[in-house]
């Protein structure tokens, strides 16, 4: 390991686009459901309803969160899962549609569904502004008869844009076309009110908000016709079948009630510090992503004249763990799909670290990655041939 | 295994602290010295490398690369500078991405082609010379 040769000392996790460390008080909550509270919410006798009783309090908890009713949330094994059964749910139950329209930079859960659907559906994919966004009145001309779904995302995972769910909403419900948004990465970031808005299904994650790994939810407003994707037992409304990972469920819903405005506040305020810095203080740097629609955790930034997966390792030996648009890191070896519809040029793609904030970071660890980051680039530029 | 254990200690150490990193300048030579200059790959690619090389009586007495390009990039023009200095212009010819990803103690199998461009920036430098082409002489 490359730490072990720096006698590194310090850790410092700035990928929680990735995933997030599990609150203590969330492990503490899941604890008894994997051991004394183990029955199948499904089970008749008492261990059964110990377990459902725990199932329907998450699914109120959940629900209060976006202001929905308890009947419009169903778990699922995390976003991907909600993502593939909101979209082919929707067209494989409406049959006389045959046309969905999403954008450039979503989440491969969409896109890739969206492409397997490409064999007898028709697929509009928007393109998106510099800054990340969706032109609206593209939208509004890319709708038409045929269309059942719009999947637009709610906040981008490696640029951070904020989409206008508000508007998308409104447009989708006056040509009465569903609307479905990723909500993956700002659930708890950003509020949702489903009763404000229009919007007919969301995807959740716990573990992008302090939850376990391996399990989301849906929402799915009253009336909307969805296909059950997975078949067998009639749990979750009878749209995804499997015996319901309680521990998990437990886990998502306390940690949906730790989540608090406090901490978006405090993330922001790091960002925004850090954002600055590195644009001021590093030479040749840009901002990927709009500043002001941004979500309070996310900084993508292209260092030019240098690769991604370079600095990244020299950040990692620091014991600093960010993640990159870079191509090297891929197994596809194409640089991210989100940075060239924003109109990056392919080395500036290559060029693109994405740090994504958490509630535990301070300023003194990113005082530390700046110094570090700022030493990296200097040593990575001083042997780039496009170095100035 | 974590994804920077795909790379070889010796990958590792060659990234982390790479030789003969820079240009060779026109004032840097002595006389009967000849400066040589190869350039390969493409930014748009995520890979970029030119490569100096200083010959004298066609014989590679220095050499010094500049890298765009990932870790597995910077390792393989580190050391493929480290393991051209000395040869005759003809041995160097002869040297190959293998030699030097068996040097580097293995590539990984994606970065073998794209990350291994150091021998190509070599001969590059050494068609320039054999044309004449951008060769400083003193």
């Amino acid at each position: 390991m490359l730490q072990k040769t720096l006698k590194m000392a310090k850790k410092v996790y700035l990928d929680h686009g990735a995933t997030t460390p599990v609150d203590a008080e969330v492990v503490e909550a899941m604890q008894p459901y994997f051991t004394e509270k183990f029955g199948n919410a499904s089970s008749i006798h008492c261990f059964g309803k110990v377990a459902r009783d725990a199932l329907e309090k998450s699914r109120e908890i959940i629900a209060w969160k976006i202001n929905a009713e308890k009947d419009e949330i169903i778990f699922t094994s995390g976003g991907s899962e909600s993502n593939n059964l909101a979209i082919k749910g929707v067209l494989f139950a409406n049959k006389e549609k045959n046309h969905i329209i999403t954008s450039k930079i979503e989440h491969p859960a969409v896109l890739q569904t969206c492409q397997a659907l490409e064999n007898g559906f028709s697929v509009t994919y928007l393109d998106v502004d510099a800054g990340g966004l969706v032109d609206l009145k593209k939208l509004e001309e890319a709708i038409t008869d045929k269309t059942a779904l719009v999947s637009i995302m709610h906040a981008n995972n490696e640029i951070g844009v904020i989409q206008d769910i508000r508007t998308i909403g409104e447009i989708c419900k006056r040509h009465n076309v569903l609307f479905h948004t990723d909500a993956v990465q700002s659930f708890t970031k950003v509020p949702i009110d489903v009763k404000d808005i229009n919007v007919d299904l969301i995807s959740l994650s716990s573990h992008k908000m302090h939850g376990p790994k391996g399990i989301g939810a849906l929402f799915i407003k009253k009336g909307t016709e969805l296909q059950k994707q997975n078949q067998g037992g009639h749990q979750e409304l009878d749209l995804r079948a499997g015996t319901e990972n309680i521990s998990g469920i437990v886990g998502f819903a306390k940690a949906v009630e730790l989540a608090s405005d406090d901490h978006v506040a405090q993330m922001q305020e790091l960002r925004d510090k850090f954002i600055d810095k590195i644009l001021k203080e590093i030479s040749d740097t840009t901002l990927n992503g709009g500043r002001e629609e941004r979500l309070c955790n996310n900084v993508n930034i292209t260092f030019k004249f240098i690769e991604g997966e370079g600095l990244l390792l020299h950040l990692d030996a620091h014991g600093i763990a960010v993640s990159t648009g870079s191509a090297c890191t891929s197994q596809s070896l194409e640089p991210s799909h989100v940075l060239l519809a924003i109109g990056l040029k392919h080395e500036d793609a290559h060029g693109a670290i994405r740090f994504t904030l958490g509630k535990e970071n301070t300023q003194e660890e990113l005082d530390y990655t700046f110094e570090k980051l700022k030493e990296a680039v200097k040593n990575l530029r001083k042997i780039s041939p496009l170095a100035k | 295994m974590s994804y920077v254990d795909q790379y070889s200690e010796k990958v590792k150490e060659h990234f982390m602290h790479p030789k003969n990193m820079g240009h060779i300048k026109e004032e840097d030579l002595q006389p009967g010295e000849e400066l040589a200059r190869g350039e390969v790959g493409n930014p748009a690619c995520g890979d970029l490398m030119t490569i100096f090389l200083k010959i004298k009586d066609r014989k590679i007495i220095d050499a010094k690369i500049k890298t765009f390009g990932c870790a597995a990039a910077i390792a393989c023009s580190s050391i493929t500078t480290e393991m051209v200095v000395g040869l005759t212009i003809d041995k160097a010819r002869k040297l190959t991405k293998n030699q030097v990803a068996d040097e580097l103690e293995g590539l990984p199998p994606l970065k073998l082609h794209c990350s291994n461009l150091a021998v190509d920036a070599l001969n590059k430098a050494l068609d320039n010379y054999e044309q004449g082409i951008g060769v400083v002489r003193k």
